[in-house]
């Protein structure tokens, strides 16, 4: 089992949960270890509850993990949803003069802290947060240094007086904690390693700006409003027009606009905004103008529930535009994915002018993750395709956009360069872009066209690597999922290992093109099959059955809003292994 | 546009000639458009390369296939929204935009709104027949009251939006309305539309002969009165401006009836641009501002 101490932060909204989440990521970052934050929240700006969870540790955290070590409860209703997770060894860091604790289980160690002695809570409204956040520290082993320097770092704006204050405040906490609190028993160690703490948004926006993003465009839809956050605070020095669109209809046109002037274009949304899109799509598709879409899935249908995960939207990516088109769909695995993942689609994407959809979730696009520097490569490789951005020297006229060629791929002129007028359009057309009211096409003309679309598929299927199989070869289980699950179906998998059920991981990346031979070749030896997602009806399941005749032998599905910790899924294999049933719904014990 | 004044390019009708001819019944107003579109880049000498016409979906919609120009056939209603796209990642070029009543103010009308209070620098030629054509006609967002259409049989019943009204509601900084008729009168307004930084609009009574009987050739002429021909206008008086909007009936205002040039056009507005276009811009972020945007996150 690797070391991991997690910590869990609950109160209402406006009540100052993310501050103390900040603050704890940022030293355990600068400490060199792992993050990963997950915040459990509604959509309401003050009241209602959110609850955010902090895991870190030497070793990669990839999910939010089972166990609470250090509970901060910032009201009454907080204490009373959590306190009874909490199992031995772990504590309650809590207001003494406003909470009043339930019972707790053996073990559980309640540290209730008099605020109103500690501090000057007329002056400061949220002392009881950085009290605790003292306590926090000194309990989990860690300086107080560390923690004066973000606090002055985070109010130097307010001046040296506030700061100064805050700093005060804390410390109160820390000693108050040194003298009558129990430490745990692992003080959190130091490593060399120094990360960045970043949200999939973040990632994928940065990703944009890596891979050449000139234009982005956006209506704000949560959980994708990060991208535009991060693109608008950072456009002007990355060289991106950023434009907050009327909506998701006219932001995937004017991306697609942009695009075919010729830059990389970016837009991003969740599922309401993907359904307007959907036509252009096939605007993209048929004019062969590429654009880079990312879905940021969350629970569905409808308005669903805005603040909650879901990988509900593959089908809606897989059916989205009418008419066959080449595309390529793919979902990043992890934060740090999401960065890397946008240059490679927009590669795929230039290289054969068509749309590239990223599909990522709530889970990955708000969660947050410790990222290592040198996995965010700025200057990773930019291809462009077949673009003429200049008159070349032994053109003889004769331009023909849409040329029929054995790959499918016409030479794409942008306007502006002389001699290659053309008109690029969304109804069918000739080699030359003429469509006009069907009266230019005849069935020869739109089958040859239709064919010279969709060879890019095999080359697009060409570009795109088969997935792999990751853990021990010789496995009693093998868990497939697809994007976000990764990290936990992998801790899981580890889990089940060292109890004694050897158990490894197909995670698919590229949905579209699906590498289905590849894969089948993968399972058809494996002992026990088991589809991991997040969605009611097995969403992935159902696309590898039609792709490729492939039932596996359970399935795991969650679709109650929270994403799966990792004793959701190792529960369920043995009780699947043990006989009971191929369908398990684990129940989500944190309740928000 | 200035910046497309190139001196070696001698800009001729013959170069502006579409791949096909156009496919409008005989008698349809839109030739009248596309002809005063190719007298004014003409007149203009604007080179074909540099203009990007754009379109959505209907008759109107047709014209970009019947230009030399770059061309972009768009979906139904999202030419305008494509356009802003172009013009932003390229700002150098001259951005028409071309369609009709309904693709501009039915199902387009959302970015109609937004695309005028940006103020784009582009030129939006609403080809306005009143109806429907493509569909072989329905009631369109500009049939008047009673019309009786294969929609409406019995006559619409809904009152019709006043595009010249909108437009001044919604901040466009140049609004004419032309008639297809009137050859040399809209061959003005276009190339004035053209050398507008900004958004203009351009509403064209474009009759339908197909489909529309009521409101023809016969029926505009004589109601139709050039704003150019009263010394007293003021098209810089907004307040006067939209007075004229609401003329309907024996007498119909045509010519240009707003202009502010005080306002900056999106691009000019937005500092990205000012080193340049998107589409000349380096690909690469610098690494020292790429190091910048990750030693925030530690």
């Amino acid at each position: 089992m690797k070391q991991t101490f997690a910590i869990s932060i609950g109160g209402a909204a406006g009540q100052g949960v993310a501050t103390p989440g900040d603050i704890f990521a940022k030293i355990f970052s600068r400490r060199g270890l792992h993050v990963n934050a997950y915040n459990a929240y509604q959509s309401i700006i003050r009241g209602g509850h959110t609850f955010l969870t902090i895991r870190t540790g030497p070793e990669k955290v990839t999910n939010m993990g089972d166990r609470i070590d250090l509970l901060i409860p910032l009201n009454q209703d907080s204490i009373d949803r959590h306190l009874g997770l909490l199992t031995e060894g772990a504590a309650c860091v809590y207001n003494a003069d406003t909470i009043k604790p339930g019972a707790a289980a053996t073990g559980v160690q309640l540290c209730p802290l008099p605020v109103s002695e500690l501090a000057d809570i007329t002056r400061n409204k949220v002392a009881q947060n950085t009290l605790a956040v003292g306590a926090a520290l000194s309990m989990a082993g860690v300086g107080f240094q560390a923690l004066e320097e973000v606090l002055t770092e985070q109010f130097k704006k307010k001046g040296d007086a506030v700061v100064a204050e805050n700093v005060g405040i804390a410390r109160a906490g820390y000693e108050y904690a040194s003298a009558n609190f129990k430490p745990f028993p692992r003080p959190l160690p130091m490593t060399e390693n120094r990360y960045a703490v970043m949200s999939g948004n973040i990632a994928m926006a940065m990703g944009g700006a890596a891979a050449g993003v000139k234009f982005y465009c956006a209506y704000p839809m949560s959980p994708s409003t990060g991208v535009l956050h991060w693109m608008a605070a950072h456009a002007r020095r990355a060289g991106i027009m950023v434009r907050q669109v009327e909506d998701e209809i006219g932001v995937v046109n004017m991306a697609i606009g942009a695009a075919h002037a010729g830059v990389r274009s970016m837009c991003a949304t969740s599922g309401g905004g993907f359904a307007l899109m959907s036509e252009g799509l096939g605007l993209s598709a048929m004019m062969e103008t590429p654009v880079v879409v990312i879905d940021c899935q969350r629970a569905g249908p409808s308005t669903g529930v805005p603040t909650k995960t879901e990988q509900g939207d593959l089908w809606q990516m897989l059916g989205a535009a009418f008419g066959d088109y080449p595309r390529v769909i793919a979902c990043p695995l992890d934060i740090g994915d999401s960065f890397k993942i946008i240059a490679e689609v927009f590669n795929i994407a230039d290289r054969f002018q068509c749309p590239g959809i990223v599909l990522s979730d709530l889970l990955l696009s708000e969660g947050r993750l410790s990222v290592d520097p040198k996995d965010l490569d700025f200057a990773p490789r930019i291809d462009r395709g077949e673009l003429i951005t200049a008159p070349e020297a032994n053109a003889n006229g004769g331009y023909k956009r849409y040329k029929i060629t054995q790959s499918g791929i016409s030479p794409r002129a942008i306007p502006g360069v002389a001699g290659y007028t053309h008109t690029a359009a969304s109804d069918e057309h000739d080699e030359d872009g003429v469509l006009i009211s069907d009266e230019f096409t005849n069935p020869n003309k739109r089958r040859a066209m239709m064919e010279k679309r969709m060879r890019k598929v095999a080359g697009i299927t060409a570009a795109v690597p088969s997935p792999e199989l990751w853990g021990p070869p010789d496995a009693d289980v093998t868990l497939i999922g697809w994007g976000s699950t990764k990290g936990v179906i992998e801790e899981a998998c580890e889990i089940l290992t060292e109890q004694g059920i050897p158990a490894n991981q197909l995670q698919i990346r590229w949905l579209v093109p699906l590498h289905g031979d590849a894969i089948v070749n993968i399972l058809k030896d494996a002992r026990r099959t088991i589809i991991v997602e997040n969605n009611y009806s097995g969403q992935f399941a159902r696309y590898l059955r039609s792709e490729t005749s492939f039932v596996p032998d359970g399935y795991i599905r969650k679709y109650d809003g929270e994403p799966f910790m990792p004793h959701h899924i190792v529960d369920a294999v043995k009780e699947q292994l043990s006989g009971n049933g191929t369908l398990s719904v684990p129940e989500h014990e944190v309740l928000v | 546009m200035v910046t497309a004044l190139v001196p070696q390019w001698n800009v001729t009708m013959a170069d502006l000639k579409g791949k096909v001819d156009p496919d409008w019944c005989p008698g349809c107003g839109d030739f009248g458009v596309l002809a005063a579109v190719e007298k004014a880049l003409v007149e203009l000498q604007i080179p074909n390369h540099n203009v990007v016409t754009i379109s959505g979906i209907g008759c109107s919609s047709n014209f970009p296939g019947f230009i030399n120009t770059y061309g972009m056939h768009t979906l139904h209603g999202r030419a305008l929204a494509v356009a802003t796209g172009v013009k932003m990642a390229n700002h150098d070029l001259t951005v028409l935009v071309t369609g009709g009543d309904g693709d501009g103010f039915g199902i387009g009308g959302n970015h109609f709104m937004h695309t005028m209070r940006r103020n784009v620098d582009l030129v939006y030629i609403v080809m306005d027949n009143q109806i429907y054509g493509l569909t072989t006609g329905q009631t369109s967002p500009t049939s008047r009251v009673g019309m009786k259409t294969k929609s409406m049989p019995f006559g619409n019943i809904e009152a019709p939006v006043n595009p010249i009204s909108m437009a001044l509601a919604a901040g466009a900084t140049f609004i004419a309305r032309g008639f297809s008729g009137e050859q040399k009168h809209l061959t003005g307004l276009i190339k004035q539309g053209i050398q507008h930084k900004g958004f203009s609009f351009l509403d064209i009574f474009s009759p339908c002969v197909t489909y529309n009987h009521d409101n023809t050739y016969q029926w505009f002429r004589p109601r139709v009165r050039k704003l150019e021909d009263d010394p007293s206008y003021d098209p810089a008086d907004w307040v006067a401006a939209m007075e004229k909007s609401l003329l309907w009936g024996d007498e119909i205002p045509i010519g240009k009836f707003f202009e502010r040039t005080d306002l900056p056009a999106l691009h000019a507005a937005e500092p990205v641009l000012d080193a340049g276009t998107l589409v000349q811009s380096e690909n690469r972020v610098p690494s020292d501002i790429a190091r910048s945007f990750v030693e925030e996150l530690m």
